[in-house]
């Protein structure tokens, strides 16, 4: 009898979150259905997370906590560093999240989280009572670990690893920086928000120099005695940019020791390198909140069950995307969609009083090395003996040597994966 | 009368939504399955760009086109590798998700 009344419920307030979605009905109803999720985070992660939980199951009430009304991101703003696309190009709103999928969007900080009493306050002095948390807040900077660099140089030195303001400092610097000058650029040691992406960065401004300042060089100085898609980097970079570009791995002391921002020089064990642009990208942690929140480890970064992505920490929390430990899947946007999807699925179920499915995830990660060539790395995840695995024989990078069709048509796919992404996420 | 309740809520999300009717359903394994195409495909498989559209195509279309990839009939630059990941049931789960 009580299974056939909460049945029926579910089925009323199904169809007035349906009824909503088409702007018919504003309210959404006071008392969950099927239960309250707050979702921290508007990236790749929570703002996915939050419109599939709607998708899924329109009882569900979502709230999303994002203190931004514009989210500008980090995938693809290497494009606005090579001068091919606009900020606009990579800045979404949450328009759709609301009126197309019935989320409510809230624009504050969310400051803490109580565990034991379920609840969420911001920055304005709002509170928010949960059934299920999800935290998707990305990174944040181990300030101390390079000594030098820090929020107080920033903006002399960017490190534009979050889209955005940094993106635009980047960008205006490299555009005064004159013709046969030298950018200077330091990727993080691992683990890291997008493997690729510094790689990406080297090639997008190598572009930028190629069509405007051509006897300007390149260096960068790697902690790493390797990078994702080294062979293929390597092969483009060479076609394309001649020697233009210079790569100091950790073999030849590439790692950074100490930052001197007033002579914008990089000193490294062995040498010391003077950039006219110098872009140095920090070592990284699980954003804020999620260590207020009780959910990171002593590596700074967050363990989760890989069957749901629910906290090793706290119960009823959830960390998806870059802040999660969800090795073999890399730090990336693609990685954090797919999370996304597993997670709600999983807080779908729960709610729902069934067993979670089992995760099935991909990622896709293309990176430009010129506008008309495009290079990608691609795996399928499934689940074995209770952890996330590569599924084998799939994956794996673009063929080296292959012709220039095959790149063009992997950069026009790059850009259709951001296209597509983007409307999956906040579309 | 229970059956009745589910499947109204099914396709009222469905129809409103755009949801295929399995997302509605109980079929959160094939949720599982078919919802990280949408990375790349769009939701729902619509694409917004250079990436193909497998809205609208047929589940025995999306069927033959996977294996092919998977199996090296049909040229392509990453669906091969994703293609490789599924099983030739898993493909026509994903085929019937998304075909219909």
């Amino acid at each position: 009898m009580a299974k056939l009344t909460r049945r029926a419920f579910t089925t009323l307030a199904g169809t007035a979150g349906a009824a909503s979605a088409l702007g018919l009905v504003n309210i959404i109803p006071a008392r969950a259905a099927s239960g309250r999720v707050v979702v921290i985070g508007g990236g790749f992660g929570g703002a996915t997370a939050a419109k599939y939980l709607r998708r899924m199951d329109p009882g569900i009430q979502v709230t999303l906590i994002e203190p931004k009304k514009q989210f500008v991101t980090c995938p693809f703003s290497n494009t606005v560093l090579g001068g091919i696309n606009d900020i606009g190009f990579i800045t979404h709103n949450y328009d759709a999240l609301k009126s197309t999928w019935g989320a409510t969007v809230v624009h504050d900080m969310a400051t803490a989280v109580d565990t034991g009493k379920k609840t969420v306050t911001t920055g304005g002095g709002r509170t928010f009572g949960y059934d299920k948390l999800v935290l998707s807040p990305g990174i944040d900077f181990r300030w101390d670990a390079v000594p030098g660099y820090g929020p107080d140089v920033a903006g002399k030195i960017p490190h534009a690893w979050h889209g955005g303001e940094q993106t635009v400092a980047l960008r205006k610097q490299l555009e005064a920086m004159p013709d046969g000058g030298v950018f200077v650029i330091a990727p993080p040691t691992n683990p890291f928000r997008c493997p690729p992406g510094p790689y990406e960065r080297v090639s997008m401004v190598a572009h930028y120099f190629k069509t405007t300042k051509p006897k300007s060089k390149i260096i960068i100085l790697d902690p790493k005695p390797k990078f994702s898609k080294m062979p293929l980097f390597l092969e483009g970079w060479k076609a394309l940019y001649g020697g233009m570009i210079e790569w100091v791995g950790a073999g030849d002391g590439g790692a950074t020791k100490r930052v001197d921002a007033a002579n914008m020089t990089l000193h490294t064990e062995i040498d010391e390198y003077k950039g006219d642009v110098v872009n140095f990208i920090p070592t990284q942690k699980a954003g804020k909140i999620a260590q207020l929140a009780g959910a990171t480890d002593k590596t700074g970064w967050c363990p989760i069950n890989p069957r749901t992505f629910e906290s090793k920490m706290v119960k009823d929390v959830y960390v998806i995307g870059d802040a999660s430990i969800a090795s073999p899947l890399p730090k990336s946007g693609f990685a954090a969609n797919s999370e996304a999807k597993v997670c709600a699925a999983a807080i779908a179920a729960e709610l729902a009083g069934k067993a979670p499915g089992e995760p099935s995830m991909i990622n896709t990660c293309y990176s430009l090395v010129s506008p008309d060539y495009g290079i990608s790395v691609a795996m399928v995840y499934g689940f074995a003996d209770g952890k996330i695995t590569k599924k084998k024989g799939s994956g794996g990078v673009s063929p080296k040597g292959a012709n220039a069709e095959f790149r063009k048509k992997e950069a026009q796919y790059a850009e259709g994966w951001y296209s597509s992404i983007s409307s999956d996420i906040w579309g | 009368m229970k059956n009745r309740s589910c499947i109204a809520a099914a396709f009222a999300a469905s129809l409103v939504l755009g949801v295929p009717s399995l997302a509605a359903a109980d079929s959160m394994d094939s949720n599982m399955l078919g919802n990280p195409c949408a990375g790349c495909h769009g939701t729902a498989g619509q694409s917004k760009g250079a990436m193909p559209t497998i809205k609208g195509k047929s589940a025995k279309f999306i069927a033959k086109a996977l294996k092919d990839f998977r199996d090296g009939k049909k040229p392509s630059t990453v669906m091969q590798r994703i293609a490789k990941g599924y099983t030739d049931a898993q493909i026509d789960a994903l085929a019937k998700q998304y075909g219909g």
